[in-house]
C-alpha cells in the first residue's frame, strides 16, 4: 500500500479534492455568489468545526461529547442489530422451521424505513440513548439477517459433501462449512448495516434527542449557524468514514483465501 | 476366463447389486421420472485401479454418488464388506472434478478438515497431513491457501485430503476433468504413484478413453443413460504405460468401438 501512495491515482485524488475547496472558496469567500448565512466559505466551516471541540454554545456541548454520544448510540444499535441478525439469519437458512416461524414476521417488517420507527420508539422508550439504539437496532438488524441468510444459502453442494464424506453432523457441517463459506455475505451485511445505522442515527437524532451530532446540527440550523452545520455534516461524513474502515480491516483479519480480500 | 482368473483370492470391497436410480421430473403439467442407471450390478476388488469409463452424460456421476454414499439409489443395494451404504462415511473418500477445496482453509487445514472432524489428536493429524502433503509432493505450500494455487496443484490438495481420514476405497470424481491437457498428463503419472506409494482401492470415473486406458487394472464400460455395465476389461499392460504403444492403442481402439456413441 506504501508503495502506492504517490501513484498518479492518489496525485489525481488529491488535486480533485483540492479543487473542489478551492471552487467552494472562490464561489463564496472571493464572488460571494450567496451571502455568507447561508453557505460560508469553508475556511469558516473548518475554523467552526475546529472551535466546536471547546466551545459549548448553542447547543449545550462540545464536538468531543456530541461524537461521544453519536458514537455510544450507534455501535449499540449496531452491535444488537449484528449479534442478533445474524444469528438468526443463519438460523433461518439452515432450519427450516425457524425460517417459518420468523419468516412471515420478518417479511413484514423489512419494508418499513428504519425511520419510521423513531415515533413510535419515542411513545415507547421516551427521547433518551434507548429509543435511538432501538431505531438503530432495527436499521442493523434488517440487512444483516438477509445477508447473512443468502451466504448460508449459496453454500456450495460439493462443500457440504465433503463435509459428509468426512463424517460430520448436521451441526458441524454448519459451523465447519456454512458459517465460514459465508462469512463473505456476513461482512456484506455488517457493512450495509453499519451504514444504514449511521445513516439513521442521524435521524433520530435530529428528532429524538439532546445530545449527539444530528442534535447539533438541528440546534445549528435553529440559530441560523450554516458553518455549524456544514461542520456537523463534515464530522458524519469522517466518522462514518472511519467506521467502515475498522470494520474492513477486521474483515480482513477474518476473512481469508477469498477474491478479492486480504494480502 | 480371464476375469475369473483375475478376481481368484481377491476380496471384494464394495459390491453394488441391482442399483436403479430415477430422478423426478416436475414439470407444469406432468410429474414423471428419469432413468439415469438402471439395474447396475459390479464387484470393486481390494486394492484395484477400477476406471468407470462411459460416453458423457451416461450417469457416471450418479453411480459414483451412490457407490461411496452421497446419494440413494431407487432400488437395488450397495455394500461395503458386510456393510450396507446408506450414507456418506470416512471408509469412502472423494475427490471431485469441481476439487471443491475449501477457500477459507489453507492447504494444511483442507487437508486436516477430515482428522479434526473425526477427533482425532491434534500433533497425530497434524503429522499425517505432513506426510500426505509431502507424498502429493506440496511441501512448502501449506500455508498458501487454495486461491493462490493453480489448477493442479489444487487437485493435488483434494487427493490429499480424500486420503486424510485413510479410506478403504477412494472414488475419484473426473478428477482431472477441469485440468488442461498437458497437467492432466502429468496428474495421471502422480496419481500412480501416489497409489503405488500408499495402496487403497481406486474407483477412478472418467470419459477419456486414453486415461482410462493408461490408469486402468481394470475397465468398466458403461451404456449410455440409463446406465449399467456394457463391458469390462482387464488392462494388463505394464507400468508404466505408453501411450502409443501397439498394445496400448490396440485395446483402446477396441473399447472405442465397443462403447455406446453419446448424445
Amino acid at each position: 500500500m506504501k508503495k502506492d501512495f504517490f501513484s498518479k491515482y492518489t496525485v489525481i485524488s488529491i488535486i480533485s479534492v483540492t479543487l473542489f475547496f478551492v471552487i467552494w472558496y472562490v464561489l463564496t469567500a472571493k464572488m460571494m455568489i450567496v451571502p455568507a448565512y447561508v453557505m460560508p466559505d469553508p475556511l469558516k466551516v473548518f475554523g467552526a468545526l475546529l472551535r466546536k471541540f471547546t466551545v459549548k454554545t448553542p447547543d449545550g456541548a462540545t464536538l468531543g461529547s456530541h461524537i461521544a454520544a453519536s458514537l455510544q448510540v450507534a455501535l449499540m444499535g449496531f452491535g444488537f442489530g449484528t449479534g442478533l441478525g445474524v444469528p438468526l439469519g443463519i438460523l433461518m437458512a439452515w432450519y427450516k422451521t425457524v425460517d417459518r416461524v420468523a419468516r412471515p414476521i420478518f417479511d413484514f417488517l423489512r419494508p418499513i424505513p428504519p425511520i419510521a420507527w423513531i415515533p413510535v420508539m419515542i411513545l415507547w422508550l421516551g427521547i433518551g440513548t434507548e429509543a435511538r439504539a432501538a431505531v438503530i437496532f432495527m436499521s442493523a438488524f434488517i440487512p444483516n439477517v438477509i445477508n447473512s441468510y443468502t451466504g448460508i444459502q449459496q453454500t456450495s453442494q460439493v462443500h457440504i459433501w465433503v463435509g459428509r464424506t468426512f463424517g460430520a453432523s448436521d451441526f458441524e457441517l454448519l459451523t465447519r462449512v456454512a458459517i465460514p463459506s459465508a462469512l463473505p455475505n456476513i461482512f456484506t451485511g455488517m457493512r450495509l448495516s453499519l451504514g444504514t445505522s449511521w445513516v439513521s442515527l442521524v435521524s433520530a437524532e435530529m428528532l429524538a434527542s439532546t445530545r449527539g451530532l444530528g442534535y447539533m446540527i438541528q440546534i445549528g440550523r435553529q440559530f441560523s449557524r450554516t458553518d455549524l452545520v456544514l461542520a456537523g455534516m463534515i464530522a458524519i461524513g469522517i466518522l462514518g468514514g472511519l467506521l467502515a474502515v475498522i470494520l474492513e480491516k477486521v474483515e480482513n483479519r477474518i476473512v481469508k483465501g477469498r477474491q478479492g480480500y486480504g494480502k | 476366463m480371464e476375469y475369473q482368473k483375475y478376481i481368484e483370492g481377491r476380496k471384494a470391497v464394495i459390491t453394488c447389486k441391482n442399483v436403479c436410480k430415477e430422478f423426478d421430473i416436475r414439470d407444469r403439467k406432468q410429474a414423471g421420472s428419469f432413468r439415469v442407471i438402471d439395474d447396475l450390478s459390479l464387484s470393486i476388488y481390494e486394492n484395484e485401479f477400477v476406471v468407470l469409463f462411459g460416453p458423457g452424460e451416461c450417469g457416471k456421476t450418479s453411480a459414483i454418488n451412490i457407490l461411496s454414499g452421497l446419494d440413494r439409489p431407487t432400488a437395488g443395494s450397495v455394500f461395503q464388506g458386510d456393510t450396507q451404504i446408506t450414507r456418506p462415511g470416512i471408509e469412502r473418500g472423494v475427490v471431485y472434478q469441481s476439487i471443491a477445496l475449501f477457500p477459507w482453509l489453507t492447504v494444511m487445514g483442507n487437508v486436516e478438515f477430515g482428522p479434526k472432524a473425526r477427533g482425532i489428536d491434534r500433533t497425530q493429524s497434524r503429522k499425517r497431513a505432513q506426510e500426505l502433503i509431502n507424498l502429493v509432493g506440496l511441501q512448502g505450500f501449506e500455508n498458501a491457501f487454495p486461491i493462490s494455487l493453480s489448477g493442479g496443484m489444487r487437485q493435488r490438495v483434494g487427493i490429499a485430503r480424500a486420503y486424510a481420514n485413510d479410506p478403504e476405497v477412494l472414488f475419484m470424481d473426473e478428477p482431472f476433468g477441469a485440468l488442461d491437457a498437458q497437467t492432466r498428463y502429468m496428474m495421471e503419472e502422480e496419481i500412480l504413484r501416489i497409489y503405488e506409494h500408499e495402496k487403497r482401492t481406486v474407483v477412478f470415473v472418467t470419459n477419456n478413453i486414453e486415461e482410462a486406458v493408461f490408469l486402468a487394472d481394470r475397465i468398466i464400460l458403461l451404456k449410455s443413460c440409463p446406465t449399467s455395465v456394457k463391458q469390462e476389461y482387464i488392462i494388463d499392460l505394464e507400468r508404466p504405460r505408453s501411450y502409443t504403444a501397439p498394445r496400448f492403442l490396440e485395446i483402446r481402439q477396441k473399447i472405442t468401438r465397443d462403447m455406446d456413441k453419446a448424445l
